[in-house]
């Protein structure tokens, strides 16, 4: 019986979650023994035209992780899709655009300008800009055009499962593939990590006080922090309480607060709004004055709240772009 | 409790009410129903003249029935006048009745606005929200709250010591709490009442002794209310005892103390008697006062330095006292906490203060006095033994009563204080026995609107009190001709003469409004309550629920609600003792579940929520370590849900998905 | 028939206060603009800032929110805690290009119909000159770059709509 195909592709991403693959170590022969690889841009050559030239739904799954920020990962996403009997968004990128989503704050414009002329390590008095179609010596090549929105997968093609994670964990990816492979899922749509927030599996939990009321936040830079504190006590925002465990609370056991990156529950509709919820519902004074104070702990509450959904946030954007 | 929620097969019910012309007028009903019957979900969709009524409920029931509904919404008037009408006649035809919604298109709509097709545009938005967030509503039970049996009155003028008397008698325990060291309110003050010309003091003493001698009354006066906790059918009430330094179940009222202080005359302000006479530093507020008790000031008494005990005095008041050792020098605040499960706020009112009205001269000129002032003057048991003699010495022979001081003004109250006119007249009919002077009576309006007012304003017509249409504008002593020097003049426009007139008297009356206490605001977030524009206690409804607060459990008798009379105000105290009787009655409330509750398998025990509820409802359960919320605490306020940043708590009749649906439906489409 | 845009505010009332201020204004007969939108809660403490979210990205072009003045609140401080999330939401919100004017936090006491009135007229009135935020229409105008249209992510209502001449 031939083995399942597998494919993994990578868009708006930073190459993190291929290095979850691979830190399968020794666990990635199970995997190997177990399925076909068919395509791997990170490891293996390909050509868009074999993608082309395989059947619909012949890759078994597809793991795509990055978000969608050009025309060729659009197409490589609509592709992919008409190509897998599963497509898995992968990392947060893909499910909810991650950290290029932050690009969502500014125009595309803004963003070329910056890269090609204004960055302090940029040498191009030409102001020369990548161009979409080159022609020299007969021949054209072609560039994929930036997209003026960053999108989450599901913004752009149907997804059946979601496995969270900045990258996912090793743990996580391996417990996804086995299920796909022993057919054991989950209904589609769902998330394939337990839809409970990061505090019940924080080792820092029975630190954190029941009337925990906040005067002041402070970055993680801004202060010496506590190994064994629930951050929030030390007046650092984490965002454990409003995001999904399944992450063993890495980032936590490194001392350093969670960052929102496997997403909201189920229950939430936007992972920003609630944790702004829950901070100022807590905070201490009850005056304009004071309250501005505080507040004035979080500088960047885009940065801080939607580090890794603001392209799946209910607002998805900066609105006068 | 589990948050599954079955909402296959919805069958709605929607129903518009023209009432009568009031919604129908501004929205067009009928379009109303046609485009929500369009609506998925949507069985019947019906506009009818008068859905509250009798026929219109039946309707509801029938068609309950008939179209095996399990829904229904109702686009009519506001909630708060008839969701609870609708929800009966949902529950009378055989549906849960939490899967009923009502939308609010009169007050919010039909009422405020002036475009038809605006109305209408709005009124689909609003029923469009409501039919999809019906189809969320799951069945729910009304929480039964047990009620404390116990009442707590806060005050004892007239109001308070009528409901506290008519609880007392149905058998039920009543506390009544009263600032001042004895009971009486305004009234004990007052000489005789209109239109009977009834003496204030025979007709209120009996009850007060009542009050002091009930088995079932707690009589604290000198006393405040300082904390109120809990909730409906469970306060927890502390209350100050004030020091009086004398032993109230000792002291027998025989004031032979006074009579031995070492001050041989009384030297100090007289409230009572609105400053008009002296007092003792020990002293009865009144001879009828109840508690027949006296007390010491110790401001002024020699025995302390501004109020602190120097034992300086020979204290002659003790040794009078003999054996029965009342007086106790140390006595020290007393702070007292009862369980009671309904309260009756009567805190009455102040009058108007005429200092801010300089014009008319009060406090420039002796011989201006106010309304209650004069009340003292003219009692028997007054300073003066109700011989109106005046500050300088004479008797006056002509008086002016100035009606609406502080009254129907912009510049001070707007609102009229619906008893001047009739005290006004009272006085005058008063001060004419006692002095045969020419009395005129300064008004803008006689009114006269109660039982036998009208009749006693004829009376004072034949007795020759004089009576000018016009609001005065001043009262100066400055004479333009030689009959007016050494008088007060009163200068008036006379609005039926067509003149402006002086007049000049002896004795100048200022019929002063009345207003909310000074410190209104301070004992309504006591007893968490809203005042109105004006200060005044708010009612639940100024025709439905005159004497019910927002806050269930919580009444309002009296002038503390509004200005009033007598006979109105033991009306409402007698209202406010059978609401709170129809709690103790029942001994249970019913409260509306909207209550909110954790779901344990999704919680994740942050403890975001935990400091967050005023009730402390929230806790934090030791074995699972989640968050718990004692639903028999929870008011509901939803401030929880809100914040728990993984979505993990419901609140019943307001949780997310219903909030969400009812957002998408009024944005749907233009 | 295109109608002239006019602002669609939604309202977020705390039934204690601003929805029964509501009810006076409606009793009393004042006159105001037909522009608002009201959900009734029990407390403005109830009022998550995804509602507040949830109300742009369907449309709203303004967001009030009415509570007891502080001190008032018939639960205690569910007002306080609004305010705290209104702050650091209203900031958040104009890093994200909506100006302060569309989401507004009154006080406003059962007795105050008349500044319901007057609330509700000023807030339309300045929606008005800053011009519709229509985000379904960006959100539109946003996906026209993609080659398809992407996939709904919630099931589309089904709703036949009768269109109103």
């Amino acid at each position: 019986m031939p083995k399942p195909k597998v494919a993994f592709y990578w868009c708006a991403s930073c190459g993190g979650c291929e290095e979850t693959v691979v830190d399968l170590a020794e666990d990635i022969l199970g995997v190997v023994e177990k399925v076909d690889i068919v395509l791997w841009p990170v490891a293996m050559d390909f050509k868009y035209k074999d993608v082309g030239a395989m059947a619909d739904q012949s890759i078994f799954a597809t793991l795509l992780n990055g978000a969608i920020r050009s025309t060729e990962q659009e197409a490589m996403a609509h592709l992919l899709r008409r190509k897998s009997r599963y497509l898995i968004a992968y990392g947060s990128c893909a499910c909810t655009g991650g950290i290029p989503g932050l690009a969502n704050q500014f125009p595309r414009e803004q963003i070329l300008k910056f890269n090609y002329e204004d960055a302090p390590s940029v040498v191009n008095e030409a102001k020369t800009r990548p161009q979409l179609v080159f022609e020299e010596d007969g021949r054209r090549p072609h560039l994929p055009e930036l997209h003026h929105v960053v999108r989450s997968l599901d913004q752009v093609v149907a997804v059946d499962y979601y496995i969270p994670g900045c990258p996912p964990t090793p743990k996580l990816t391996l417990a996804a593939v086995a299920a796909l492979l022993d057919g054991r899922l989950p209904p589609k749509g769902s998330v394939l990590a337990p839809d409970i927030a990061l505090c019940e599996e924080c080792p820092r939990r029975d630190s954190k006080p029941t009337d925990l009321s906040f005067t002041e936040f402070k970055r993680p830079h801004q202060k010496l922090l506590d190994p064994d504190q629930c951050f929030l006590t030390q007046g650092v925002v984490c965002m454990g309480p409003a995001t999904r465990q399944g992450c063993e609370a890495q980032c936590i056991a490194g001392n350093m607060p969670c960052t929102g990156c496997f997403g909201g529950t189920d229950r939430v509709k936007d992972q920003g709004a609630k944790l702004l919820s829950s901070l100022c519902s807590n905070l201490g004074p009850k005056e304009e004055a004071g309250i501005n104070q505080v507040l004035a702990g979080i500088p960047d509450p885009v940065g801080t709240f939607y580090r890794y959904g603001l392209a799946r946030s209910l607002l998805r954007r900066k609105v006068d772009l | 409790m589990d948050k599954v929620n079955g909402n296959h097969d919805v069958r709605i019910g929607f129903y518009v009410c023209q009432c009568g012309h009031n919604i129908a007028a501004m929205v067009d009903c009928a379009e109303l129903a046609k485009y929500v019957g369009q609506l998925p979900n949507v069985v019947l969709s019906r506009d009818y003249k008068y859905m509250c009524s009798d026929p219109g409920q039946e309707l509801i029931q029938k068609d309950i029935k008939e179209f095996g509904l399990n829904r229904i919404v109702v686009a009519s008037c506001s909630p708060l006048l008839h969701e609870h009408t609708f929800r009966s006649a949902v529950e009378a035809g055989g549906l849960n009745p939490f899967f009923f919604h009502m939308v609010n298109i009169r007050e919010h709509v039909s009422w405020v606005h002036t475009d038809r097709a605006e109305a209408t545009a709005k009124a689909r938005a609003l029923a469009r929200a409501a039919i999809r967030r019906v189809a969320h509503h799951r069945a729910l039970e009304v929480k039964k709250v047990p009620v404390h049996p116990d009442v707590l009155v806060v005050g004892g003028g007239i109001a308070g010591i009528h409901a506290a008397l008519t609880l007392a008698k149905a058998g039920k325990k009543v506390y009544l709490v009263e600032r001042e060291p004895s009971i009486g309110g305004h009234m004990a003050k007052f000489d005789k009442t209109f239109p009977t010309l009834d003496c204030a003091a025979c007709i209120l003493t009996p009850k007060m002794s009542e009050v002091g001698s009930h088995p079932n009354i707690t009589l604290w006066s000198h006393s405040e209310v300082v904390k109120m906790d809990g909730y409906v059918g469970n306060y927890t009430v502390k209350i100050k005892r004030k020091p009086r330094y004398i032993n109230e179940d000792l002291c027998t009222g025989c004031q032979e103390c006074i009579s031995h202080c070492v001050y041989k005359e009384p030297k100090f302000h007289d409230d009572f008697n609105e400053g008009l006479g002296k007092r003792k530093p020990v002293y009865i507020p009144f001879p009828q006062a109840t508690p027949q008790v006296v007390l010491i000031d110790p401001e002024v008494c020699l025995n302390f330095k501004r109020g602190v005990l120097t034992d300086k005095c020979k204290k002659p008041c003790v040794e009078a006292c003999g054996d029965r050792k009342a007086i106790d020098f140390k006595q020290k605040e007393e702070l007292k906490e009862i369980k009671v499960g309904t309260i009756i706020v009567a805190t009455g009112f102040q009058t108007f203060d005429v200092g801010r009205m300089p014009q008319y001269g009060y406090g420039r000129y002796p011989n201006v006095y106010t309304a209650l002032e004069v009340e003292r003057l003219v009692n028997a048991s007054g300073p003066t033994a109700g011989d109106v003699i005046l500050r300088d010495g004479c008797h006056p022979k002509s008086i002016g009563i100035i009606h609406c001081v502080g009254s129907r003004d912009k510049n001070t109250n707007r609102w009229c204080s619906r008893v001047c006119c009739m005290y006004s007249m009272k006085l005058a009919h008063l001060l004419k026995e006692h002095t045969e002077a020419e009395i005129y009576n300064f008004y803008i309006d006689i009114r006269a609107p109660g039982k036998g007012y009208e009749e006693f304003y004829d009376k004072l017509l034949e007795e020759g009190v004089h009576f000018i249409r016009g609001r005065v504008g001043e009262v100066t002593d400055w004479a333009f001709i030689p009959e007016e020097e050494g008088k007060l003049v009163i200068r008036v426009e006379d609005t039926l003469a067509g003149v402006v007139r002086r007049i000049p008297v002896d004795m100048v009356v200022l019929a002063t409004g009345l207003e909310p206490q000074a410190d209104a605001q301070d004992v309504r977030r006591l007893f968490n309550m809203s005042c109105g524009s004006e200060g005044f206690f708010l009612e639940r409804h100024p025709k439905l629920a005159p004497v019910n607060t927002f806050t269930d459990g919580v009444y309002l008798a009296g002038c503390c609600q509004s200005p009033k009379d007598i006979p109105d105000s033991v009306a409402q105290a007698g209202a406010a003792a059978a609401e709170a009787m129809v709690l103790i009655d029942k001994g249970h409330i019913e409260q509306e579940p909207n209550t909110a509750f954790v779901v344990e398998a999704e919680c994740s025990g942050c403890k975001s929520c935990i400091p967050l509820c005023p009730y402390t409802a929230i806790t934090l359960n030791e074995g699972s370590k989640k968050a718990v919320i004692n639903e028999a605490l929870c008011k509901g306020c939803g401030t929880c849900v809100a914040a728990c940043p993984s979505g993990s708590i419901v609140q019943n009749l307001f949780d997310d998905e219903e909030v969400f649906s009812e957002i998408q439906g009024v944005l749907a489409y233009d | 028939m295109t109608k002239e845009w006019t602002p669609r505010i939604v309202a977020f009332f705390c039934n204690w206060c601003t929805y029964t201020a509501a009810d006076l204004a409606g009793v009393s007969r004042m006159k105001y603009a037909a522009n608002t939108r009201t959900i009734r809660l029990m407390c403005s403490g109830r009022v998550d800032p995804q509602f507040i979210l949830e109300a742009f990205a369907r449309g709203a072009d303004g967001v009030l929110i009415g509570g007891c003045h502080p001190n008032d609140c018939h639960y205690g401080e569910g007002n306080y805690k609004m305010l705290r999330r209104f702050a650091l939401l209203q900031r958040m919100l104009q890093d994200l290009g909506i100006g302060e004017e569309r989401l507004r936090l009154e006080w406003i006491s059962a007795a105050e119909g008349e500044k319901v009135k007057s609330v509700i007229n000023d807030m339309v009135k300045k929606i008005t000159a800053l011009g519709p935020l229509d985000l379904p229409g960006k959100c539109a105008d946003w996906d026209r770059e993609l080659t398809e249209l992407a996939p709904a992510v919630e099931p589309a209502p089904v709703e036949s709509e009768v269109t109103h001449a």
